[in-house]
């Protein structure tokens, strides 16, 4: 972490950059939860990870209002009364937005636009434009690419103006997930989607009825790839790094009935002694407007718990040198990723987690998709190393088998060339085909695009340009793209030709 | 069991076909076109073994008077194609129909039918037969891409489980047909009126030719006239990459224009067609 005047003297942040920065560098001069010296030995020597957090938890780390009030009813904080036509409700989004905190100090979710606007539509043309303007201000006021808008699963015109403003804007800003069930969707809506997604690498699909089977329909998509409760969101989000942890094995049993439980336990005291302070007492759950006013209820927070590395935990423990050989490659590699997985959610499972009533009194798996600093032996969840993904299919196939047991987040990537963009139908054949196999989220961009995926969230290749010219950018995200690009090859996928 | 020598097969193509599918590419060819993008598909490997000494990666072998193919020590650069005097390939896999069938298996979710095409995929038809038996019982859409050359409608078992063909028509005139693909088109032809007739015309595709406007006028409006509303036709621009010295000494180098391809489309269009696409 930098100093106060090396972030004071930093020409590459911007100003609410070095806010932020500023405020976190406060907040961990605190001492007041009692981490555990064995965690931070963990943390220390990359074992687990607290995705900088902070030490002090004053806001969830995931916050996912339900904007339908702000709709229905306005908010007697905000002074707004409920909006009658679209330019009020995307006026009242905007200024909410301002006033909906979370680990990066921006709205990780912005509700489900289309059907929020789409009751305010009376005048397509006029309607469009206030879309185009909205998006427009997202994209320019709220600077971080884990702020994520939500469309579908039915056919909406506000949906298909999204869609096409989202088109002709270009920007990485906000992410966007089109909740697809093709019972509900239709094909010329899903056709549509993959259209924008080939030339703006969004929005991702994600698998609605695998969703609603865990979530119920009141759930939402935020931050990367989040599953998350709408009214409600996730309390805290730590790590294993599988990767580095598999290195201090001597054996696989040894690992799954030593080391595993160990770093479990470790992780689950860390999230109990957040959340209990979180609810307990930080002023958030008591005194917030969002929480006085309904828009959110704690009993819909998650604790998630996360993970990275699984690739490189599987190589390490069967002694596999060659990545082209070992995860994703090899079958017995494959189904040890498999036992570690269900063995850590049974691990997970056993443990009572404080203030999750809704959740079963229990932690959700997240496969966390990386951080920059990771670097290139550390791949995203339980994902292939990029450079060694095999064909497409059998790459779907085999995230397919991890998907399941990760209800707050996991996700693949897939890159296509420029043919693909002719065909937009042939590629919803794909995505059908893979969420009828059980793959929960699936992202795709075209690798000649300026908007591109890196791991989760999306970057422009040349707002990263302007980085590596020393400028500083809006989007505090590029430099995240920037570390993934040069640490992790973030930038290499395979395409899909 | 009925197998095949397999080319190339491609499990996601948004190309041949509507949606995504899987491309199986059969081996040898009877038409030999100037333009012929692969020739390396057109005829049956004569095990001359010129292409083994010329391998850089050590992947082919002759054994016991055979050519033997290592895919995995295959780098596919293509060196063997590019010096085969033969308009052949040493990188040909036989598939028996169990064999293919788990390969289509593989990928069923994620596809909405296959295509088989070639070379020309109608020299094997009782392989064609035995693979769309299954394939149309497992729900995929069964579509043939052939250049005519045998008729359809001496095969109707065949024809019960496909779904349609994609028809090439290279030229309507008998002589010029004859020049450009030394074959002669009365097959071709015939199959254009029968396949229309069965209703198993998918579409119908016709390369557009650079410096030979009076023969694509005559194939066009011939096409146009008899497929009117029912069945898209696509337009392919001649494209000079992959095709062979004896077709590029006729053909040249240089692609129809934008502007040319228009107006072929509009000349389609003027003759009945309603649905023409220019690729």
């Amino acid at each position: 972490m930098p100093n106060a005047y090396e972030i004071i003297t930093d020409t590459l942040l911007t100003y609410q950059q070095q806010v932020i920065n500023l405020a976190k560098l406060g907040e961990n001069t605190d001492t007041t939860i009692p981490y555990n010296p064995e965690f931070k030995k963990a943390i220390e020597e990359g074992d687990i990870c607290d995705l900088f957090e902070g030490a002090l938890p004053y806001r969830p780390r995931y916050i996912a209002p339900d904007y339908k009030i702000l709709m229905e009813k306005g908010s007697a904080f905000l002074e707004l009364d409920p909006p009658n036509d679209i330019w009020e409700a995307t006026n009242a989004l905007m200024i909410m937005y301002r006033h909906v905190p979370s680990v990066t100090t921006f709205p990780v979710y912005l509700g489900a636009l289309d059907e929020l606007l789409n009751p305010f539509i009376t005048d397509e043309k006029e309607a469009e434009k206030a879309i185009g303007l909205f998006l427009l201000n997202i994209d320019r006021t709220l600077n971080d690419s884990f702020v994520h808008a939500n469309i579908g699963p039915r056919d909406t015109l506000a949906g298909r103006l999204i869609l096409r403003q989202t088109e002709k804007l270009q920007t990485a800003i906000p992410n966007l997930t089109l909740k697809y069930d093709p019972e509900l969707t239709s094909d010329e809506f899903a056709s549509l989607s993959a259209s924008v997604m080939l030339s703006t690498a969004k929005p991702s699909f994600a698998n609605h009825r695998m969703f609603v089977s865990e979530f119920g329909e009141r759930y939402v998509i935020a931050s990367c790839y989040n599953g998350l409760r709408l009214g409600g969101g996730g309390y805290t989000l730590p790590r294993l790094r599988l990767n580095n942890i598999a290195k201090r094995a001597v054996s696989i049993d040894q690992f799954m009935n030593e080391i595993l439980p160990h770093y479990v336990d470790l992780m689950n005291e860390y999230m109990d002694q957040r959340i209990n302070f979180l609810v307990e007492k930080s002023s958030f759950f008591k005194s917030n407007y969002l929480v006085k006013e309904g828009f959110l209820n704690q009993k819909d927070f998650i604790g998630m718990f996360g993970l990275v590395g699984l690739a490189e935990c599987c190589n390490t423990l069967m002694h596999v040198s060659d990545s082209n050989q070992g995860y994703g490659h090899a079958s017995n590699v494959d189904d040890l990723g498999v036992t570690i997985i269900q063995h850590l959610d049974n691990l997970v499972a056993k443990h009572k987690a404080p203030y999750s009533e809704n959740s079963g009194d229990r932690y959700w798996l997240h496969a966390q998709v990386g951080i920059e600093k990771d670097g290139p032996d550390s791949s995203p969840g339980c994902r292939i190393p990029i450079g060694s993904e095999p064909e497409i299919y059998k790459q779907i196939k085999h995230s397919t088998r991890f998907h399941k047991y990760f209800p707050t987040g996991i996700g693949d990537i897939f890159r296509f060339d420029e043919t693909w963009k002719k065909t937009p139908e042939a590629l919803v054949d794909i995505i059908k085909g893979a969420l009828n196999s059980g793959m929960r989220y699936f992202s795709g961009y075209c690798a000649s695009n300026d908007v591109i995926r890196v791991t989760g969230y999306l970057v422009k290749k040349s707002e990263i340009a302007k980085l590596d010219r020393k400028e500083a950018v809006m989007n505090d995200a590029s430099v995240l793209g920037q570390g993934s690009r040069d640490l992790a090859h973030a930038f290499d996928r395979r395409v899909q030709k | 069991m009925f197998s095949a020598p397999v080319n190339r097969i491609i499990p996601f193509s948004s190309v041949d076909g509507p949606g995504n599918r899987m491309a199986i590419f059969l081996q040898s060819c009877p038409f030999q076109c100037w333009y012929c993008h692969n020739p390396e598909t057109i005829n049956m490997c004569v095990h001359c073994g010129i292409c083994v000494t010329s391998c850089p990666s050590d992947a082919l072998h002759l054994i016991d008077g055979k050519v033997v193919w290592n895919s995995s020590a295959c780098t596919q650069c293509d060196t063997c194609i590019k010096i085969c005097p033969y308009h052949s390939s040493p990188k040909i896999t036989w598939y028996n129909v169990t064999e293919m069938m788990t390969k289509i298996a593989e990928v069923k979710p994620f596809i909405r039918g296959i295509t088989l095409s070639g070379g020309e995929c109608m020299n094997y038809p009782e392989f064609m037969q035995g693979i769309f038996t299954q394939t149309k019982k497992m729900g995929l859409n069964c579509l043939i891409d052939s250049n005519g050359y045998r008729l359809f409608s001496e095969y109707p078992e065949l024809m019960k489980v496909c779904d349609g063909v994609m028809l090439d028509v290279k030229a309507v005139n008998p002589e010029f047909h004859l020049q450009l693909t030394h074959h002669t088109n009365e097959n071709v032809l015939r199959n254009l009126d029968d396949l229309l007739l069965m209703g198993k015309l998918e579409e119908v595709r016709i390369v557009v030719l650079p410096g030979y406007d009076a023969h694509n006028r005559e194939t066009i409006i011939y096409v146009a006239e008899h497929v009117k509303s029912h069945v898209k036709i696509k337009l392919l621009t001649y494209r000079p990459y992959g095709v062979r010295k004896e077709g590029l000494e006729k053909l040249g180098i240089s692609m129809p224009s934008e502007k040319t391809m228009e107006s072929y489309r509009q000349l389609a269009l003027e003759s009945g067609a309603s649905d023409v696409i220019i690729l």
